[in-house]
């Protein structure tokens, strides 16, 4: 029938045909490796290592700084160098661990010693996806094992695998389907050992037949022994078919709000790389120090996926990939539709780094923004059913209780409104804006109370 | 390297344009300005060339005059004068549509702050301004050779019929751009196809002008035949004003139920003049009257968020 989707949205050229056949190397980093202590939603982890201590393979060397919070592990061994600000992706500075790569990678003691999830208690699993440090590596970085964490008396009906990788360009997940289905799919018999009663569903877009395919088997092969129930959707080609709450409505049908978490809808959404980061935290010993990184752009020589150690410079990476064939306009962290534009190669891979894209042309700064015509595009292609033409003038005039009125703080801030104008205008940069600034004010009102 | 631009995300952009946009809708006007250029012959060309000429002249010069960024390359000016023309009558002498090209760009347009801020449509604003003004002279129908000579609506209201096929092909009196009712809806269907306007306001438009007309007949206590509410949907300006005038973007409602609400009202306001008044131009009339409620009808019609509930009204 109509396959699995929602309202609304866009179709851009997903230019995934640069990167989609180069298959996954593991990148073996040359420079310093730069730990961000931001590299997830929440509070910041907390360093416990300082210049001149001597690190090993999978060691702590931040801890989580509240219960919103994730460790950070060290990719590699070798000496501390600095604990300090480093910029990161969103052009700030945050405290960051430098480490001196000695290139022995000699490992901690329980490092990559092989375990039967099975035979784990609930707490344990839950205690080691938390020690590994692992976070939603699709691009929001939510902490994993908060997610996990549901409230007593609400029920889980599903785990939901989000493979839609539905923005333009990124490859990684698509490439890890192909190349490491059975980790995900252990990853998701893991998942499902905590919440018995549940169902996992992988939700992969229909852009990838044979991502959908590799899956499909691997879920048949996979060793089941309890009979949990692991299906294969094929999602709608449609961005933002990955948002967390489309991708939910898409497959149950359940809608959820700003103000709800997927475990009101009875769901957990897990990106497709994090599935393979807990496969390996709980069944390896691995925890989460290292990830598939696309590396695309009309500017680069050869779109690359690399397997990188977090905290490799990304300009490593683009030198692996050929460096530069044409100057870059304009670099962007993560995806062109909610990407961050960075100004400095000079950043680490993060937890959260599914992209580096480098354009030759800034599509966006290109055109100059024109009176708007009212065609009601924005409208028609607002997957949260918004009215994005209303809330850019409330926003630009500093309404921001009529931009509350209008329910402005249920943007997800996927950019169609921008993408699809006519008229050019930059929608989702006011109304984003306008967002942050009104979370801001209710966040310091409430510090206030 | 060079430096690096720094932006909010989305970074990438549709190829679609206002430009874009306009030349579909030109396209869309062609099939029925070539009808009228056919069977109206050259003074339909000469009509509609000073009309878009006017349009766009008055636009260039007013914005050079007020040091405005030129915007005439948009296009929009031109669809304001191709559909001025398709609302007037192929005898109209040279200074009607040159008058009305000013009126819609400079009264109803410019001095409300152009594009998409007009709250009328200028074309039918003007051309209702020039029936008020120039009354004779703008219902002076042509007459053609061979043909029917007075314009169906009017040959059904004294109780005669109309040939179908007249119909369709456009061969009987009438505006320039109103008589083919196949050249519109080839019109229709390619701004349809290429998504420029959605088909819920021109359907709810010819929908409810039918079922009204039909249902005022009755109350009058006259016969309503099938040719009789064909020549009413296809016969008059109905047709050609649910298509490029009831989905006119910057005076009509952008919200779904916005735009069903709007058809119903055109269709309800045209039904009132064509069966109540001794004019056959309601639908002129009841498009403009619609467009002042579209910021009505707009706030009403808000679709609510995804995954918000209806908030229930609080017991005080």
């Amino acid at each position: 029938m109509f396959g699995h989707s929602f309202l609304g949205g866009v179709h851009p050229k997903d230019g995934k045909k640069l990167s989609a056949s180069a298959a996954i190397e593991s990148y073996v980093p040359k420079g310093e490796l730069v730990y961000l202590m931001n590299q997830h939603i929440g509070a910041p982890a907390s360093p416990v290592v300082k210049a001149g201590d001597r690190v090993l393979v999978g060691q702590t060397i931040a801890e989580p700084g509240g219960f919103v919070s994730a460790p950070v592990v060290s990719s590699v061994s070798g000496t501390v160098k600095a604990v300090g600000p480093h910029i990161c992706q969103n052009g700030d500075t945050a405290l960051s661990v430098t480490v001196v790569n000695d290139g022995l990678y000699e490992t901690t003691e329980s490092f990559g010693v092989v375990r039967d999830f099975s035979a784990m208690t609930q707490d344990e699993i839950k205690k080691a996806i938390l020690d590994a440090g692992i976070v939603g590596m699709g691009g929001a970085g939510f902490p994993t094992h908060v997610k996990l964490a549901v409230k007593p008396g609400m029920k889980i009906d599903y785990i939901l695998c989000n493979g839609a990788e539905c923005e333009p360009y990124i490859t990684c997940d698509y490439r890890l389907m192909l190349e490491r289905p059975e980790k995900a799919v252990l990853g998701m018999l893991i998942l499902l050992s905590l919440f018995p009663d549940a169902s996992g569903v992988f939700g992969i877009e229909d852009n990838k037949k044979d991502g959908i395919a590799s899956v499909r088997k691997a879920v048949e092969q996979a060793d089941n022994p309890d009979h949990r129930n692991v299906s294969v959707v094929s999602l709608k080609k449609k961005y933002p078919q990955g948002g967390e709450r489309m991708l939910i409505s898409a497959i149950t049908g359940r809608k959820i709000n700003s103000k709800q978490l997927p475990a009101d809808a009875g769901c957990i959404v897990v990106n497709f790389s994090t599935l393979i980061a807990v496969a390996e935290a709980v069944a390896e010993q691995k925890p989460l120090i290292h990830r598939v990184v696309t590396i695309t752009g009309d500017a680069v020589a050869r779109p690359s996926n690399f397997d990188a150690p977090i905290g490799t410079n990304i300009s490593e990476l683009i030198e692996a990939a050929g460096g530069f064939k044409t100057d870059p306009e304009k670099i962007i962290s993560g995806g062109p539709m909610m990407g961050a534009a960075i100004y400095t190669l000079d950043i680490p891979v993060n937890k959260t780094t599914s992209c580096i894209l480098s354009f030759t042309k800034d599509e966006l700064g290109n055109y100059e923004p024109q009176e708007c015509i009212r065609c009601g595009k924005c409208l028609t292609t607002c997957p949260e059913r918004l009215m994005p033409i209303k809330l850019k003038n409330a926003a630009d005039v500093g309404d921001y209780e009529e931009f509350e009125k209008l329910h402005g703080l249920e943007c997800i801030g996927c950019g169609c409104c921008t993408f699809i104008c006519p008229a050019k205008r930059k929608l989702s940069q006011s109304i984003t804006a306008a967002k942050n600034h009104v979370l801001a004010e209710k966040k310091a009102r409430a510090k206030k109370a | 390297m060079k430096t690096l631009n720094v932006s909010l995300s989305p970074h990438i952009r549709s190829g679609g344009s206002t430009t874009k946009i306009m030349l579909d809708v030109i396209i869309a006007l062609l099939p029925a300005l070539g009808v009228g250029f056919y069977v109206f012959g050259w003074r339909a060309l000469l009509v509609t060339a000073i009309s878009v000429a006017s349009c766009v002249l008055t636009e260039f010069l007013y914005e050079k005059l007020m040091k405005l960024p030129v915007t005439i390359g948009d296009l929009s000016a031109v669809v304001t004068g191709l559909i001025l023309a398709v609302n007037l009558y192929s005898t109209a002498p040279w200074w009607i549509p040159l008058i009305g090209g000013v009126f819609a760009i400079l009264i109803v347009k410019m001095l409300f702050g152009g594009i998409g801020q007009n709250f009328m449509n200028p074309a039918l604003a003007a051309r209702c301004f020039l029936l008020l003004s120039f009354s004779r002279i703008m219902t002076d129908y042509p007459i053609l050779d061979g043909m029917t000579s007075a314009t169906p609506l009017s040959i059904v209201r004294d109780g005669g019929t109309v040939e179908y096929l007249d119909l369709l092909f456009g061969t009987h009196s009438g505006t320039i751009g109103e008589t083919s009712a196949l050249a519109i809806l080839i019109g229709a269907l390619y701004l349809f196809i290429r998504r420029v306007i959605s088909p819920r306001a021109p359907l709810t438009v010819i929908g409810s002008t039918v079922a009204f007309v039909a249902l005022f007949t009755l109350i009058k206590g006259e016969p309503v035949t099938l040719n009789f509410l064909a020549v009413h949907a296809f016969g008059g300006g109905l047709l050609v004003g649910a298509v490029f005038m009831a989905s006119d973007y910057a005076t009509t409602p952008v919200t779904f139920w916005g735009q069903i609400i709007f058809g119903v009202v055109v269709g309800l306001l045209t039904a009132v003049m064509r069966c109540f008044s001794s004019s056959f131009e309601g639908m002129s009339f009841a498009i403009l009257i619609a467009n002042l409620l579209t910021p009505m009808i707009e706030k009403w019609t808000y679709p609510r968020p995804f995954g918000v509930r209806k908030e229930r009204k609080k017991a005080s």
